[in-house]
């Protein structure tokens, strides 16, 4: 396994234009993430976590600044190469589920293959993990039939379906309670021990911070 | 996988699916119907005029091919062309149409049967008196005719002689005399079928025909039935062509309106999509493939709903209408209804493609 950080960011900015106004969201953020790290992110609202989060998945460009994820620079990226990016290396994990309400948790799970060119059977080590979650005998139903903590557990398993280098969960305890997050948390937290799974995960809750290795804080765009 | 996707999109929303496909549907039905009668009926006077058994037609100098009208014939012309060489019998008719789809034709009896073997009756036979009338069995269905009732045409009543097999010049036949006398025409016809003595003389006699009424259109019959196609009366091509218009414009705004409000509600959804790292492209031919499942299930709607509208006409009203199922149209009009449907997908197709994954996803 290299030293070498599979996240570093510096002087990471982010300005959004909103009409005639300009939101700076990020103002110069400096960060290093190891392989196999969990980080947990801690801030107030509108510090600018989910910003840094859209920048490191590729869902939007930075300003300025330098981002580099597993030695690729996002910097000038085409959005076509971001597509790729968020493909191959980040997996989502968001506070509102977001599970696709039309099709089963099993298609959840198979369409984030399907978009990633992977077909044919789920590889053992996945089987494993869909028991780690304990949703294997969940995945014929809907969204709508699942609780919340089944569904935030299909989305974890959607997300790391194709192996990503970066797991990102923007505050996916959030929406639930105390039994369903220490859940949650602890199957994170069981991925990272068991896989090597780099985590990143935003969070409100001290507590629930406290599942990760490290804990930065943010506030008006920066990290202190 | 992405046809599940599909699949169960449009399930999600059954009755905006249903109302979309009904809508497309009944656009395809339109154009089949309007094509199906368009040629059923001009195949159907085809086959009426094939029934008569001539070889020969000979029309006025002006008129169009097929709608009756135009200049009559002086009844001194069949018996000129009776003259000719190798004409056995020539047979003048006076069509009078009384509104756009029927019309009363007067016949002599005696060289139209003589030409064409004679009407075969299901009930009743020829007529005995100047005001007797003859109709074909679907007309008698349609106005629950019976031999010896009496029907009002022309502003005076008739009696039924007879009701026989459909297939033969008319739906409804009178004495020539009668109707030349009734319409002002004393002496005149509207058309002359002529009976050549071999088939071999057709060509010779049409020629020589020709030559001796010049202004006149003579026609092999064999010929004469080909005439009858759309192309060849006024307007209906272009009528064809507003109806297809308006067909691939309902499927377009139908399509427009369903693919737009189901790209707003999924606004969310697009956003995930693409945070697994679906393209611009994978979420256009979502779309795309919803919007031709919906124009496939719509085409074939409206094919079963124009056997609905054939049947109901054969019921209701088969002395009038004649509605042929034509197969090339099947393909054509749902080429149609998949053009539109494809045109109405464009624009929210797009709309969901360039939508901002962030913006989708923020809504918290
Ligand atoms: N897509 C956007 N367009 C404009 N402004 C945005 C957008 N996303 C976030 N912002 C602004 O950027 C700042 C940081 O937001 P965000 O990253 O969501 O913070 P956090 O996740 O810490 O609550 C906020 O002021 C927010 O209003
Ligand atoms: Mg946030």
């Amino acid at each position: 396994m290299s030293d070498a950080p599979i996240i570093s960011i510096r002087d990471l900015r982010k300005v959004y234009r909103v009409g005639e106004v300009e939101v700076q969201a990020l103002r110069g953020v400096d960060l290093d993430v190891a392989r196999g790290e969990f980080l947990s992110i801690i801030g107030p609202s509108g510090s600018g976590k989910s910003t840094l989060f859209h920048i490191i998945g590729g869902l939007t460009p930075p300003t300025s600044g330098s981002v580099h994820i597993a030695g690729l620079d996002l910097l000038g990226l085409t959005d076509a190469q971001r597509t790729e990016l968020r493909k191959t290396s980040v997996g989502f994990v968001f506070q509102k589920y977001n599970l696709l309400p039309t099709l089963t948790a099993r298609d959840n799970i198979e369409i984030a293959r399907h978009i990633a060119h992977k077909n044919g059977p789920l590889d053992p080590q996945f089987e494993e993990v869909l028991k780690l979650l304990g949703i294997a005998g969940r995945l014929d139903h809907k969204p709508r039939a699942l609780s919340g903590g089944e569904q935030q557990r299909v989305a974890i398993a959607r997300a790391i379906v194709n192996h990503p280098a970066i797991l990102l969960a923007d505050e996916p305890t959030g929406n639930l309670d105390t039994e369903n997050s220490n859940a949650v948390l602890g199957i994170l937290r069981g991925l990272n021990d068991r896989l090597g799974q780099t985590i990143l995960m935003i969070t409100h809750n001290p507590e629930a911070a406290a599942y990760g290795h490290r804990v930065v804080r943010m506030r008006d765009g920066r990290i202190e | 996988m992405i046809n599940k996707l599909v699949l169960e999109n449009l399930k999600h929303r059954p009755v905006r699916t249903l109302l979309s496909i009904l809508a497309i549907g009944i656009q395809v039905t339109m154009v089949l119907t309007l094509v199906g009668l368009s040629k059923g009926m001009l195949n159907d006077q085809a086959r009426r005029a094939e029934g008569v058994g001539a070889d020969i037609l000979v029309r006025p100098p002006s008129g169009a091919i097929i709608i009756s009208g135009g200049q009559m014939l002086a009844r001194i012309i069949p018996v000129v062309i009776e003259k000719q060489p190798h004409v056995t019998v020539a047979s003048g008719v006076l069509i009078y149409g009384t509104d756009l789809f029927k019309s009363i034709t007067g016949i002599d009896l005696a060289s139209f049967n003589k030409m064409s073997g004679g009407f075969r009756f299901v009930h009743g036979g020829p007529f005995q008196h100047p005001d007797d009338v003859m109709v074909d069995e679907l007309y008698a269905a349609q106005h629950k005719l019976h031999v010896g009732d009496t029907i009002q045409e022309m502003n005076r009543p008739w009696r039924v002689s007879g009701i026989y097999i459909p297939g033969m010049l008319a739906r409804m036949v009178v004495p020539l005399d009668t109707l030349q006398d009734l319409t002002a025409n004393t002496g005149k016809v509207t058309l002359v079928y002529v009976k050549i003595d071999q088939p071999a003389n057709i060509n010779p006699a049409i020629a020589a025909l020709s030559e001796r009424l010049k202004e006149y259109k003579i026609f092999s019959m064999q010929d004469y039935v080909t005439l009858f196609s759309p192309g060849n009366i006024p307007m209906l091509t272009e009528f064809i062509y507003v109806v297809i218009g308006l067909g691939v414009l309902v499927g377009f705004l139908v399509v427009f309106l369903s693919m737009y409000t189901a790209v707003l509600e999924r606004t969310r959804e697009i956003g995930v999509l693409k945070a697994l790292g679906a393209s611009p492209g994978f979420i256009l031919n979502i779309l795309l493939r919803e919007t031709t499942l919906l124009a496939v299930a719509g085409s074939i709607l409206g094919i079963a709903l124009a056997y609905g509208t054939r049947a109901l006409i054969a019921n209701l009203i088969p002395g009038t209408l004649v509605q042929d199922i034509v197969y090339l149209w099947w393909l054509i009009s749902a080429a149609i209804a998949l053009v539109g449907a494809l045109l109405g997908a464009v624009y929210p197709g797009l709309k969901a493609a360039r939508q901002d994954a962030i913006e989708a996803l923020a809504y918290e």
